[in-house]
Parts: C-alpha cells; structure tokens; sequence
C-alpha cells in the first residue's frame, strides 16, 4: 500500500515538472517571435539588457508582456474550467460555454466605450469581474445543485447571448463611432499590442484567482462523492461554491479584461489532463493551470506562424481547436448512460 | 462525555415537523439499529446529527457540545457518514476514493503519509475490497460499491459511524457482508448507528432498535422488546410473524393490516 501511494506521489510529480517545462519552453519561443527576426540569443540577452536597443525595446515591450499574458490568462482559463467542472460534477462546465467570458466582455465594454475605464484603468478589470461575478451566480441558479449536461448547456446559452445581446446594444447605443468595429476586433480575443501596464492591471485580480481556486482543491475532491459526504467530511458547501465563483470571476475577468474573451481552453485542457491526475478534481486544478497556460502560449505562438495579411486573432484559433472537441463531449456525453439528461 | 445527547429535538420541513420533540441518548459501543415507515424521520435525524439540519427546537449534543457549536473539520474527525446512494461524479482509482475519508484528519493535522495509508489499508481489508484498489469506482457492482463506500468511512477512523440503508438494494450475501462489517466495527468499541428496513437484519445484528413512527420515537430498546407482532402492527401496519432460529431472532412481514399511526 505504501508503495502504491508513493509510487503515484513519483508519477503525480512527473505531470507538473512536464507541463512545467512545457509552459518555459513556449514561453521562450513565445518571446522569439515576431515580425522583427531576432536571433534567439540575441532574445535572451536583450531580455536583461538596460532598455536602449531597439531589440532591448521589442524584447521587453512588446514581447514579454504578451508571453506573459498569454501564460497568465491561459492558466487562468484552464484552472476555471477545471474548477467549475469539479463544482457542477460535468466535464461540459467551461467559462466561454457557461456564459462567464461573455458576461465578462460585456462588463469590460462597459467600462471602456462609457468612459469609465478613463476614470481609472482599475474599472477595466473591475467591471468584467463584476460582470463574470453576476454570470456565474445567474449560472448556480439556473442550474441547481446537481446539472446535467442539458442543464449546463442551455442556461449556458441562455447568459452567454443575454451577454452577447447586450454587448450588440451597448454598440448600439455607443457614443464612439469606432466603437463597433473596435468591439468586435476586441471580442475576438487577442494578445498583441499588449503592455507591460495592462500585465500589472490584470495580475493581480488573476493571483487573487488562482490562490481561491486552489484553496478550493480538497473541497472538490470530497465533491465528487456528492454534497452530503463532502460536508460530512468537514466541508462547508456554501464556502466551497463561493471560492470557486469568486475565484472563476477574478481569473477569468480579468483574463477577459486584457485579452478578449478567448474560449475552450478551459474545455480541452482538463479533459485532456483528468485522466493523468487519477481524475482528481483537485489534482487538476494545478495540472489545468500549466496545461492552460502552455495550450494558450502555443496558440499565440500559432496565429504568429500562420501566414495571412492580417494576423489571425487568437479565440477564433482557440475557437477553431475547441467548438470541434466540445461537440465530441456532447456526443461523448449521450452516450454515457443516463445521456443528457 | 461522549456520544450524542438529543433533547426535544424537532426539525421542521416547510410547516411540518419531520422530526418532534425527540429525546434519544446514542452513546457507547454498540449497533443502534433505526428502524420505522419511510417518512418516520430516519434519514432527518442522521442529518440532524451531522449538523445539516438546524433544528427548529431542542438540541443535539455530541459529545457534550452543541452540534452548531462544532468547528465542522473537528466533527468530520469523529463521526463519519455513509449517505445513502453513494454516488461518486468521476472514475476515480478505489484507493484514491477511500482515500478521500482521510481527509478531514489531513485537514485538522497535516498529512501523516504512514498513519494515512496504515488506516486506509485497514479499511480496505476490514470491508473486503483490496483486490478492488485500483479499479475505477465507476466499474463496481452495487455490492462492491457500497463496501468501497464504507471502507471510505471507516478510513476516517469515526467513534461513531452514520449509515443511511447501506445494504438496499444489495443482494442477500452483500447485505450480510456488510452488516457484518459493522457489527465488528461495534466490536470493536465504536457506536454504529444504521438506517434499516430488513427488520430481520436488525434483529440479528443490532444491540439496540430505535423506532420512529412520524417524527416521534415509537419505541427504543433491545432487538427482543422493540420487535414484537403488536408494536410492528402499529407502526407499520402490517401483520408481522416474529420467531426463533437458533438463538437468533427473525422477523417476517406478512400482511397489511390497517395501520395505526402514533397517537395525533
């Protein structure tokens, strides 16, 4: 028995060390491309050089705050997923699906074409919290305690075109002319043109995030033996939903607020993952946050390599890879007894 | 002082009152079998144990404190619960999910990967389900997965363990298996106290019968005074044979009689 369990320690150590590394390696070559070819050396010298080369200048201005973006808001997308996937108990639960990264988006138009980001940059983020906050308490009571799939799935199009309806009128209504093409672009999702400013506004409600959505780990394994035995094992339910709607609505919020809303990552990277962690929901979150992060590094990697004249956004990337594989669950998901209940 | 101390307990659902004004002491080795007609208050009162339920009057005490008093992660190190159904939502190993009864001691003291894993083997050996470890608990038959369940309670190390109708649903020798479990649980010095309608299994393998008949205690005592023709008559309506088999009590239902609710 004992070596059972420290043989699985061995094996839970080898995911995170591999995703790890992972994560570093499209980090790295996150920050060697670019429209300007610079030498992968002369990259990481211009990294820690004093800010006066025109590499220097691209390196650390341009580049890295999208690298760090990217693995921020990937991680924080695949982290939500996983964690509103062990709150609900479905693998169908995800920010872009439930109508969070929508109501988000909505929040952040608010604040940026009604002035109130001009008021103070903080409203930015603020605002899609608010927004994803709102979403996600909407979601619990849609769909009561135990969802099934068909639950999940229509109260997550019912917010997400409520979201998506009310962004189309505050285009509407905009006083800024631009506003609509602007939106629209934005709503795609993207990292480019990213700066070091928009990585500080966003870190730390993303930190504030992650540390509930992992102080959330224990409370969503016991879950997954259903409410009464998880609080008999000593959880509070009501706290546990709080983390994770929080803890959703902080990351994803302002993962929104800077990048767009970006979807799926937070679909396919725990269903990838589950079955390396034992099906853990707690083991996943950490797995799911690596695993984010290195998906949405190598997908920003990818709209830089496709070649077009105008450079791909990143959801409709994301989006390409994930409606495909959501499709999949759901047929995955009538076929399991019980269906979609 | 140990064990549970209930004193004019009444639970409320809307205007109805599940449980009212129960008295009950529950402390002590031994198997407390709770009998009575679905709707008594059975599964209420093993709720209201857990701290689930506010009570709408009286009090539950365990262990001298008030229920609502318990930091809850101290309560989960004492007694354990085995709800009935036992769903599990993923396909998660066996071990990882008797595992996961450790872990309001990890909560309250760290981890202590040896004492963890000594209780969790035990567990498994106790409930028979070693050779199951690293099967997933979504591939179990129904007999296999309420010992896998129980073993996930016993992991907990409970002085006291709540079993909601753990052996429903359970063909004859699962059934038996797993009463056996727990009467070697209450061997052992622990209070088992089991949600039963197999009132043969709860003659055999109980120390002591509680029956509720509509939120009230229709009669608390050992298997020979609780189960007689008359006070079965009463409560469940129904003409009921009792006898003899070597030592052993067994009780059979027979036909409905008109039933005679507790007095109203």
């Amino acid at each position: 028995m004992t070596t059972i369990v420290a043989t699985r320690e061995k094996a839970g150590l080898a995911l995170p060390l591999g995703l790890g590394l992972g994560v570093a390696g499209l980090f790295a070559l996150s920050l060697c491309l670019g429209s300007v070819p610079i030498p992968a050396a002369e990259v990481g010298r211009a990294l820690f050089a004093a800010e006066t080369s025109p590499t220097a200048i691209i390196v650390q201005d341009i580049r890295l705050p999208r690298a760090i973006l990217g693995a921020a808001v990937g991680a924080s997308l695949g982290l939500s997923g996983a964690a509103l996937q062990g709150l609900l108990r479905n693998p169908l639960a995800e920010p872009a699906i439930v109508g969070t990264s929508s109501s988000a988006a909505l929040g952040a138009v608010l604040a940026l074409y009604y002035g109130f980001a001009q008021i103070s940059p903080l409203a930015l983020p603020l605002f899609a919290i608010g927004g994803a906050i709102l979403a996600t308490v909407l979601l619990f009571a849609l769909v009561g305690r135990d969802p099934g799939v068909l639950a999940i799935i229509l109260a997550g199009v019912a917010l997400s075109s409520l979201g998506g309806s009310l962004i189309s009128v505050a285009i509407n209504l905009s006083p800024d002319p631009h506003a609509a093409l602007e939106i629209v672009f934005w709503m795609l999702g993207s990292l480019a043109e990213r700066s070091m400013d928009q990585v500080w506004l966003a870190a730390p409600f993303m930190a504030a995030g992650w540390l509930m959505l992992l102080r959330a780990a224990p409370g969503l394994d016991a879950l997954t033996l259903g409410e009464e035995t998880a609080q008999s094992l000593g959880f509070s339910l009501s706290r546990l939903r709080a983390l994770v709607v929080v803890g959703c609505a902080c990351a994803v919020g302002a993962g929104v607020a800077v990048s767009g809303s970006i979807g799926f990552i937070g679909l396919v990277v725990p269903h990838l993952l589950r079955p390396l962690v034992g099906h853990r929901p707690g083991r996943l979150l950490p797995a799911s946050a690596l695993g984010g992060a290195a998906l949405l590094l190598a997908a920003d990697c990818g709209v830089r390599l496709i070649p077009s004249h105008q450079e791909f956004k990143l959801g409709v990337l994301t989006a390409l890879i994930g409606a495909p594989f959501f499709l999949m669950l759901v047929l995955d998901a009538r076929r399991r007894p019980g269906g979609w209940r | 002082m140990t064990g549970y101390a209930i004193r004019g307990l009444t639970v409320k659902r809307g205007d109805r009152a599940v449980l009212d004004r129960l008295d009950l002491d529950l402390s002590g080795p031994g198997v407390v079998g709770l009998i009575g007609p679905n709707g008594a208050g059975k599964t209420t009162l093993l709720k209201s144990l857990l701290g689930f339920l506010p009570p709408a009057a009286g009090e539950v005490a365990f262990a001298g404190r008030r229920i609502a008093a318990w930091n809850r992660a101290a309560l989960a190190c004492r007694v354990g619960y085995l709800p009935q159904g036992a769903p599990c939502a993923w396909p998660m190993t066996v071990a990882d999910v008797v595992d996961l009864g450790r872990t309001p001691h990890r909560r309250a003291r760290g981890a202590h990967r040896a004492a963890d894993a000594a209780a969790v083997a035990a567990a498994m050996a106790a409930t028979g389900v070693e050779h199951l470890s690293a099967r997933s608990a979504l591939d179990l038959s129904g007999g296999e997965r309420v010992r896998v369940m129980l073993a996930r309670a016993l992991a907990g190390e409970p002085e006291v363990l709540l079993a909601d109708e753990p052996v429903a649903g359970l063909d004859p020798h699962y059934q038996l298996q797993v009463m056996e479990v727990l009467r070697r649980l209450a061997d052992a010095g622990r209070t088992v106290v089991v949600v039963l309608h197999d009132l043969t299994l709860a003659a055999r393998f109980c120390d002591r019968v509680v029956m509720l008949n509509a939120g009230r205690l229709a009669a608390d005592g050992p298997p020979e005074a609780v189960l007689t023709p008359g006070l079965l008559a009463e409560v469940f309506g129904v003409t009921i044979h009792v006898g003899r088999h070597a030592d052993d009590l067994y009780v059979l239902p027979w036909g409905l009689s008109p039933p005679r609710r507790a007095a109203e």
